[in-house]
């Protein structure tokens, strides 16, 4: 078994009473594509967070390429990146100012080549020059995207990243991404409340309930285990339990 | 979408051997050019386009220096009374605007990113805190460079006042106004992290409470006997009392700036030291993704 990219041990996260995370263990094996599905709540992006070093955990470990995200924070991260819905890139700045300004935070070379093929990719030419706050959703979801992939990341952490899509773009979207995958050998941790694209595009899925991982298998496995037609009927299930 | 035409190699890296080929390599610990450089490049794509921000550097200083420049030329008619009038009120002024600039340029870029909520998106990069307090840093020298080119040629020209009447005493004078600034800067960004946007007030209300001990327009010795002790600790009110020095007596103000030198490396690498621990604090209750929501 190939070693994994990602190794999460024992992860908890308290705020103050509160258990948003309790004590999960995870991995993410090169290439893999591992969903993270739960409902609102259940603590998926307080664990993005910590992945990405911006929460500090109350206890367990998070290991990257072998090493531990408490003590080699910079060196991870430059192999990482996110894209989430949720977080919006500066407004005031066009398109291409954003990705300039990526591409120099995480030191990359041959920068203008490098806009250029994101943009031409992500089919972002005929807005590459407007300003961010001017961009419909979907283009503000590729912009999103087109950041995760400018630095050419081994992980990538993406939260909901076809919410508020129209299905047309959400599926160029998930081609893109398998064939990300294919080209490089990208990982991929996902979180959808999209259970047809969950199916898709995961590999492997793990389901979080109240900060704790209740189910984890392929999508298969995970319905059968429950007994139901499909993940949407598992999700409602789990999602009702007490 | 595009499919990319050519393979990237597929193999993957492992503890040391990532360490070794990763892009930006070097010795761990230390601030990269490049991160601090991405910052400056971003604040100032800002400005570049907005007018609001641009009349931050141009237009209130310009106005500070208009009406002090005329109660100034009220002043003069009593120059028996308060010599040197011209020189302490507008110098004091162009002196006390760079404190006030720089300070703002750590605080104000800090804020830019709150308001864009844009902290996540840095903070999940490599980007360290040491590097983001650098370029605000940055952004402050900038901004006090536009600042001074704006007070020093307006009062010039509306007041034929010099500030380089002060000689070369003026550029340890503005070297330890800007470190002054970047410690009022720093902690008020350590408090507005800790205490979220509601807090944001402090950008610009913070310095103002150091200035009455900063003794700008006035000597130390007007203050009462207990403000003088919590003065002396502060490093603007020695280049203040160094400025009166210099002009009133033309004596070498050394002790002055040997005191807001020693006490403004002090108190930064405490600044610092607090910023620092502000971030681990909020990081850990979760506060820096939540900042502006």
């Amino acid at each position: 078994m190939p070693i994994p990219v990602l190794h999460v041990q024992h992860l908890v996260k308290r705020f103050g009473e509160f258990v948003a995370v309790n004590d999960i263990s995870f991995d993410i094996r090169p290439g893999e594509i591992l969903g993270l599905l739960g409902p609102n709540g259940a603590g998926k992006t307080t664990t993005i967070q910590m992945l990405l070093g911006v929460v500090t955990p109350t206890a367990g470990s998070i290991q990257m390429f072998g090493l531990d995200l408490a003590v080699h924070r910079e060196e991870i991260l430059q192999q990482v990146n996110f894209s989430s819905t949720y977080v919006a890139m500066p407004q005031a700045l066009t398109v291409e100012e954003n990705l300039w300004v990526i591409a120099r935070l995480y030191g990359l070379s041959q920068t203008q080549e490098r806009v250029d093929d994101i943009v031409k990719r992500l089919e972002m030419e005929e807005f590459r020059h407007k300003v961010t706050r001017k961009l419909s959703s979907g283009q503000s979801t590729r912009l999103g995207l087109a950041k995760a992939f400018l630095t050419e990341p081994k992980i990538l952490f993406l939260d909901e990243p076809t919410a508020s899509l129209d299905p047309d773009i959400a599926q160029k979207i998930r081609s893109f991404l398998k064939e990300e995958r294919r080209s490089s050998g990208l990982s991929v941790l996902y979180s959808s409340h999209n259970m047809h694209e969950m199916e898709e595009m995961s590999d492997r899925i793990i389901f979080l309930q109240r900060g704790k991982i209740v189910a984890e298998g392929t999508a298969q496995e995970i319905v059968a285990r429950f007994g139901q037609a499909d993940l949407e009927e598992v999700f409602v299930k789990l999602a009702r339990e007490k | 979408m595009d499919a990319r035409s050519q393979e990237r190699p597929t193999r993957f890296l492992l503890g040391e051997e990532a360490l070794a080929n990763q892009s930006g390599e070097g010795e761990k610990g230390t601030m990269k050019a490049h991160r601090i450089y991405a910052l400056v490049t971003r604040y100032v794509y800002l400005y570049r386009r907005s007018l609001p921000r641009m009349m931050e550097i141009f237009y209130w200083p310009f106005l500070d220096l208009v009406i002090w420049g005329f109660i100034t030329v009220y002043l003069m008619k009593f120059q028996g009374q308060i010599p040197g009038a011209v020189t302490f009120f507008l110098g004091a002024l162009i002196l006390w605007d760079i404190l006030f600039r720089a300070q703002q340029g750590v605080t104000i870029s800090f804020l830019e990113e709150i308001w864009a909520r844009n902290l996540m998106n840095l903070f999940a990069s490599p980007l360290k805190p040491s590097e983001f307090l650098a370029a605000t840093m940055v952004m402050s020298i900038l901004k006090v460079m536009a600042v001074s080119v704006v007070m020093v040629v307006c009062a010039g020209l509306f007041y034929s006042y010099n500030i380089f009447v002060l000689g070369l005493w003026l550029i340890p004078f503005v070297l330890n106004l800007v470190i002054t600034g970047w410690i009022i800067g720093v902690l008020t960004t350590a408090l507005i992290m800790r205490f979220g946007q509601e807090a944001e007030v402090l950008a610009w209300s913070m310095v103002f409470l150091f200035q009455p001990i900063s003794c700008v327009f006035y000597p130390m010795e007007v203050l009462p006997g207990w403000l003088q002790v919590i003065a002396w600790a502060n490093p603007a009110a020695h280049v203040f009392e160094g400025m009166r020095a210099v002009l009133n007596t033309s004596a070498e103000p050394v002790t002055h700036l040997g005191w807001a030198t020693g006490l403004n490396l002090v108190l930064l690498g405490m600044a610092i030291a607090l910023f620092h621990w502000m971030f681990e604090l909020c990081r850990e209750r979760g506060l820096l993704v939540r900042i502006g929501e």
